[in-house]
């Protein structure tokens, strides 16, 4: 047993030699990292590892934390019932505005690569527009407006089809239909102008070639050739997809407001945001952050494990 | 590298694979959604185009009926009572987005370019982490970033913005995946005529990606341009042009024109920088010359 267990750390020894002997050829390698690294250490590994570290306190900023174990996480889970009205609906806005934001955002990149350029520049911007401002959603709260001010409201009045204004926002009936709506108008973001981006760098010349191998139509040069190609962007994407379908907290809070109605649009980031700057309890704020950060892990390697088959 | 070859962007040149049913049902539904997508920022700018009595008209009209640019003089007057003269608030936001996003550019794709196409110990797992690191919420981050930053003297300075914004995850995410797509045998072949690391990466690589350096221009932009910073930063004359605007928004009803302005102001810069950004995009990659 004892010379099986010399034998293994024997042979992490020569492993971590060669890594060594290897990582001494390659310095200007770790030169090239160096900025970033020294600045993300900072600016992001390290709040990140003393955010985990306060979710086992009771931190409430002003005093010292102190140790208390699970206890947030317990209480997390087991007693708060508002969260699990959060995880509710922020599952429900991202399974349903994920996958669609991602599929939206590659099947649009996709058409309009082969427009004209101006065609395709216009259609590009006007695509990407609703991201381009910090915060042209608001629009949205004098379109859905609960009073006969309100756009839709004044419209539909006006066509006879409602006979007293609708208080889209307020209503926990209808504000997560409209919330979806919004963050999915939002979705053709980061992620599609990277497909636009990546698209344009396929080689003209493997379409050429796959003209003469005989594909017939535009879904086999899409699933043969455009596909495959994209890879990369299509891991960044969904990246992309996941960490803004669960962290959205700005679209409902402008919209719904801040509580809303019954929780109807309250989500776990706004859950967090709650205990983090209204109550001043960063430990219980940290360990909702810890546990979202799992269940998206949790979901990227779905997604990439997923995405690894594709165009194969 | 000789092998440059002029190849009009595919649009003009029908592909010999389309059927015309298909290419209509794709015009029809990309103008269908265009229109969906396009409503809102048209219903902002033409908002700011109101007279106040429109704005509160009853029922609401989406175009104005004799549109005026009196929201946009009003606001001028109103930064130009402000405290702070405005020309302050615009070059501190005009230095922060410029430095930040060319410092970001720099540092993210030199560290992409040696995570992509070297295979170095702990080049995978760095990345790994950053992918993660994108992942997590940044309310909760928050708290102990300050914590560090008034360590290192930095709070309510400018580099309490800029100092993150270079190392943002994204941005070597972003440069990564694109140049994982460079064959190697370019690399190698610089190589052998003697380049040295850096020179291949700034003379062969980073040209190859510039559709992906443009687009992490745009988003290093909007993200900077966009920047309240009201956390870390508090001396009024340091603030960025975005919080000044926004405090004017604030100011209720009887600035309901003012803030229809601001709207379309805060937009202007981002989309400007998107579309020359975008024609350039379109423009490269026909003449690249990228060939395995």
């Amino acid at each position: 047993m004892s010379s099986l267990a010399a034998k293994y750390v024997r042979s992490r020894k020569r492993k971590a030699a060669i890594a060594w002997d290897k990582a001494k050829r390659m310095k200007v390698c770790y030169l090239f990292l160096l900025p970033h690294a020294v600045l993300f250490l900072t600016f992001y590994i390290l709040p990140m590892f003393s955010s985990i570290f306060y979710s086992f306190t009771y931190y409430n900023i002003l005093e010292p934390a102190k140790f208390i174990g699970l206890k947030n996480y317990t209480n997390l889970l087991l007693q708060d019932d508002v969260f699990l009205v959060a995880v509710k609906n922020t599952f429900l806005i991202a399974i349903i505005t994920g996958p669609l934001g991602y599929l939206l955002s590659f099947g649009f990149a996709w058409f309009i690569n082969e427009l004209p350029r101006w065609i395709r520049t216009l259609a590009v911007v006007i695509f990407y527009a609703p991201s381009i401002a910090g915060n042209a959603y608001t629009i949205f709260s004098i379109i859905f407006r609960g009073d006969a001010y309100g756009w839709l409201n004044a419209t539909l009045m006006k066509m006879g089809i409602l006979y007293q204004p609708r208080l889209w926002l307020s209503d926990p009936s209808t504000i997560m239909p409209v919330l979806i709506l919004v963050i999915l108008w939002m979705s053709m973001s980061t992620g599609f102008l990277a497909f636009v981006a990546g698209l344009q760098g396929i080689d003209q010349a493997q379409y050429e070639a796959g003209y003469v191998d005989g594909i017939r139509n535009r879904w086999q040069e899409l699933y043969y050739i455009t596909l495959p190609n994209m890879k990369p962007m299509l891991l960044f994407g969904a990246v992309m997809a996941i960490t803004q379908s669960f962290n959205v907290a700005d679209v409902p809070m402008a919209l719904a407001g801040f509580p809303s109605t019954d929780y109807a649009a309250h989500t776990v980031v706004i859950h967090l945001y709650d205990y983090g700057y209204t109550r001043f309890e960063m430990g219980y704020a940290s360990a909702i952050a810890t546990l979202l950060f799992l269940t998206m892990i949790l979901c990227n390697k779905m997604i990439q494990s997923a995405l690894r088959k594709v165009g194969t | 590298m000789s092998a440059i070859k002029k190849k009009g962007v595919s649009g003009l040149r029908r592909r010999p694979n389309r059927s015309v049913m298909g290419d209509a049902g794709v015009w029809l539904l990309l103008i269908l959604v265009a229109v969906m997508m396009a409503f809102p920022l048209v219903f902002a700018v033409s908002s700011a185009l109101k007279p106040l009595d429109e704005l509160f008209r009853f029922p609401p009209t989406v175009f104005p009926r004799h549109p005026t640019l009196d929201n946009f003089s009003d606001l001028m007057v109103t930064m130009g009572q402000s405290w702070v003269p405005f020309s302050r608030y615009l070059t501190n936001t005009v230095g922060m987005t410029l430095l930040g996003t060319m410092g970001h550019l720099l540092i993210a794709s030199m560290a992409a370019f040696v995570l992509a196409k070297y295979d170095f110990p702990g080049g995978r797992t760095y990345f790994a982490v950053v992918v993660t690191a994108l992942m997590f919420n940044g309310y909760v981050t928050a708290i102990p970033n300050y914590v560090t930053m008034s360590r290192l003297h930095i709070i309510d300075t400018a580099w309490s913005v800029i100092l993150p914004a270079f190392s943002a995850p994204m941005g070597l995410f972003l440069m990564k995946q694109f140049m994982e797509s460079i064959p190697m045998s370019l690399i190698e072949s610089a190589k052998l005529d003697g380049a040295k690391e850096f020179r291949i990466f700034w003379t062969i690589v980073m040209p190859i990606v510039k559709p992906a350096w443009l687009t992490l221009i745009i988003f290093s932009v909007q993200g900077l341009w966009n920047n309240r910073a009201s956390a870390v930063i508090y001396s009024e004359s340091k603030k960025t042009l975005v919080y000044a605007l926004q405090q004017i928004q604030a100011g209720g009803i009887a600035r309901t024109g003012q803030a229809a302005a601001v709207t379309v102001v805060v937009m202007i810069v981002p989309i400007v920088t998107f579309i020359l950004s975008q024609s350039q995009i379109l423009e490269t990659m026909a003449t690249s010359g990228l060939k395995d």
